[in-house]
């Protein structure tokens, strides 16, 4: 196992390099450098090249290249051009709400989704089934922001359950309050992914010859569903949710936005707005990391759920 | 001779494109005691589902078992409930399977596979059931099972996984086992030996064993007893030194022709012509009419299985209208 984890490790490096090489290529072919987008194009070229030799933008490519790899792996991601604060702090502040609203819509994907999955397994082709494949459906083809936008209607605007805008509170009910909105939107949407995902493995595992011997062996219908359905069943969901996590916080930076929360949405679209490339460019390798963090986790997951990946 | 399990008319019923057709039909076999019966016949021609029925294992939607009794010390399995079957299954009839490969869960431990069995049938706790399951595993052969029931089905062989199966299988002591193509996907030696080992554990045990295969060579091997099935009937039946000396139907006659044998040349093997017949595509009369070298007009009607003539006091049936005893040529339209 220890040697397992540690050759995923390894193998994220090569990944990890990738990704850095192309935010630094990406920000390179923005028209413009980040001294023109600091001064404004009215600046002279005097003050430009000053700054230019200020920020290493006059360095050879390579040079420039190897400054950035070092920065970047040594946590060092700049000054933000906008706030003039560090863009760390600048994502601390509210990577915890992203990560709390993510974190609850895959905790309610797996509360319903797993569930209504099983059900439509078991009872294929019977109104259960046609019910969570409608619901499912339905989840799937509805954009995030346009749920996000009826819900805030029925729930906010007409019956008043929940705030209209979603504000920071020390108070544990009112931030609750203010979750419950986003994360359900994003953990229904969450929840038609697993539910789909749930079903057709489900259905798949039902069919295998270790079902059949489990029935041959007296196992009981609840242990047999549970024990040797669902375990097996589960190693596929785990993949989906995994891959799904990087579309997630894709989607929460909408739904940060309709339900005006903070988080890396508001982030994003404020470093874009004032072509804050420092913030852009941390934003993108944190994000980044992220999801090959989550890569790596999926796969330790993998691990314990099926035993026959750590020897392969 | 009392029989353990008494199979009576047992028809099962596959629905095929909205339509219910039998995949068995009218099939009758008793299992003694300490005795092995054989079920031999070609692929399709309803072994399989014969034992899957006795268990109650088909699918429950597009199957059912239509009509006939399964009668096991006196009850009719065919008419409990699938909770009560739930516990005659693994603890008084046992069954394995042909693929060692796919028939053990993967995210399983084998130990804690075996001992699965027993808690649900004996309540023992978790930490007896694993020592018992050591102890069956060092029973079907497996060196070293104190290690081996801490690992996955993936670290076994064919051969050990099949020995799990079987431990698996007798962990409950059943009283009747049910084979179904045990060692079809085993190399020979291993075949071999899993062989042995059961012959073995009947013997000890007292078991009642179903043995289903297609290979002449495996019944040779074990049999006390061979039924032949062909196109969901059974097609002869007889003690097994017999039926090898005596072949009475023209099926099982084709058969022994067409198995390898090692005091023969090759080239005399004859394959039989055409091929089983599907359910939806039965032919009305003797269904082994199309395929068979003695066919006369009379086998456009249906024959009855029946003693042979020059049975002696054998128990020697045969579902044919040429080796039927004269006064016994009843034919079944």
């Amino acid at each position: 196992m220890t040697r397992y984890i540690i050759r995923r490790l390894l193998a994220a490096i090569p990944t990890l390099l990738a990704m850095l090489t192309m935010v630094f290529v990406l920000v390179r072919l923005v028209p413009g450098d980040a001294a023109m987008a600091m001064l404004g194009d009215q600046a002279s070229e005097v003050s430009l090249a000053a700054l230019r030799a200020k920020l290493g933008l006059d360095q050879p490519i390579g040079v420039q290249y190897l400054a950035f790899l070092r920065d970047m792996l040594g946590g060092n991601f700049g000054v933000s051009m906008s706030s003039g604060r560090p863009v760390l702090e600048e994502v601390a502040r509210v990577l915890p709400y992203t990560l709390e609203l993510t974190a609850s819509a895959i905790l309610i994907g797996a509360i319903f989704g797993l569930p209504l999955g099983m059900v439509a397994a078991l009872r294929r082709n019977a109104w259960p089934d046609y019910l969570s494949r409608i619901l499912s459906l339905t989840g799937l083809s509805f954009p995030g922001f346009v749920s996000g936008i009826l819900m805030l209607l029925a729930f906010a605007v007409y019956l008043r359950w929940f705030p209209v805008m979603s504000t920071a509170s020390d108070n544990f009910v009112d931030h609750i309050r203010n979750l419950a909105l986003p994360a359900l939107n994003l953990g229904l949407i969450m929840t038609a992914y697993i539910t789909r995902v749930t079903r057709s493995s489900m259905l798949n595992v039902l069919g295998e010859d270790y079902i059949r011997t489990a029935r041959a062996k007296g196992v009981p219908p609840r242990r047999l569903i549970l024990r040797h359905g669902l375990r097996n069943a589960l190693i596929p969901v785990v993949t989906v949710v995994g891959l799904y996590f990087g579309t997630l916080i894709g989607n929460s930076v909408l739904v940060e936005m309709v339900f005006t929360r903070p988080g890396l949405g508001k982030l994003i679209l404020g470093a874009l707005q004032a072509r804050d490339y420092t913030l852009l460019q941390g934003l993108m390798v944190i994000f980044a990391s992220f999801v090959i963090l989550v890569n790596i986790l999926t796969d330790l997951i993998y691990a314990v759920v099926d035993p026959r990946v750590s020897y392969s | 001779m009392t029989a353990l399990l008494d199979i009576r008319g047992l028809t099962t019923e596959f629905r095929v494109n909205g339509h219910w057709h039998a995949a068995i039909q009218d099939v009758n076999l008793s299992l003694a005691a300490n005795e092995t019966l054989a079920v031999v016949g070609e692929s399709g021609s309803g072994k399989s589902v014969t034992a899957l029925s006795a268990l109650r294992l088909l699918p429950q939607a597009g199957a059912r078992i239509a009509r006939g009794e399964i009668l096991f010390e006196g009850r009719d399995l065919a008419k409990l409930s699938q909770r009560q079957m739930a516990k005659v299954r693994g603890d008084e009839i046992a069954m394995i399977f042909q693929e060692p490969m796919t028939s053990l869960n993967p995210t399983m431990t084998v130990g804690d596979q075996i001992a699965e069995v027993l808690m649900i049938h004996r309540g023992m706790s978790h930490g007896a059931a694993l020592k018992e399951a050591r102890d069956l595993l060092d029973e079907v052969r497996v060196p070293d099972p104190g290690r081996r029931i801490t690992e996955y089905p993936h670290q076994f062989s064919g051969g050990m996984r099949q020995r799990a199966m079987i431990a698996i299988a007798l962990a409950c002591r059943p009283k009747v086992l049910l084979a179904d193509e045990p060692t079809t996907a085993l190399d020979v030696t291993v075949q071999h030996q899993v062989l042995t080992l059961l012959d073995d554990l009947k013997r000890e045990r007292g078991m009642g064993v179903i043995f289903i295969t297609h290979n002449l060579g495996v019944v040779a091997q074990i049999a006390d007893r061979v039924a032949v099935m062909y196109a969901g009937e059974i097609v002869e039946t007889a003690d097994c030194t017999r039926l090898f000396a005596n072949p009475a139907h023209p099926y099982t006659e084709a058969l022994l022709r067409a198995m390898p044998r090692v005091d023969r040349r090759a080239d005399t093997l004859e394959p039989i012509p055409g091929s089983v017949p599907s359910i939806t595509a039965r032919p009305a009369g003797c269904h082994f009419a199309p395929r068979c070298g003695y066919v006369r007009p009379e086998c456009g009607h249906h024959p009855a299985l029946g003693p042979i003539s020059g049975a002696g006091g054998s128990d020697h049936q045969a579902r044919c209208i040429l080796r039927a005893k004269a006064e016994e040529a009843a034919w079944t339209v």
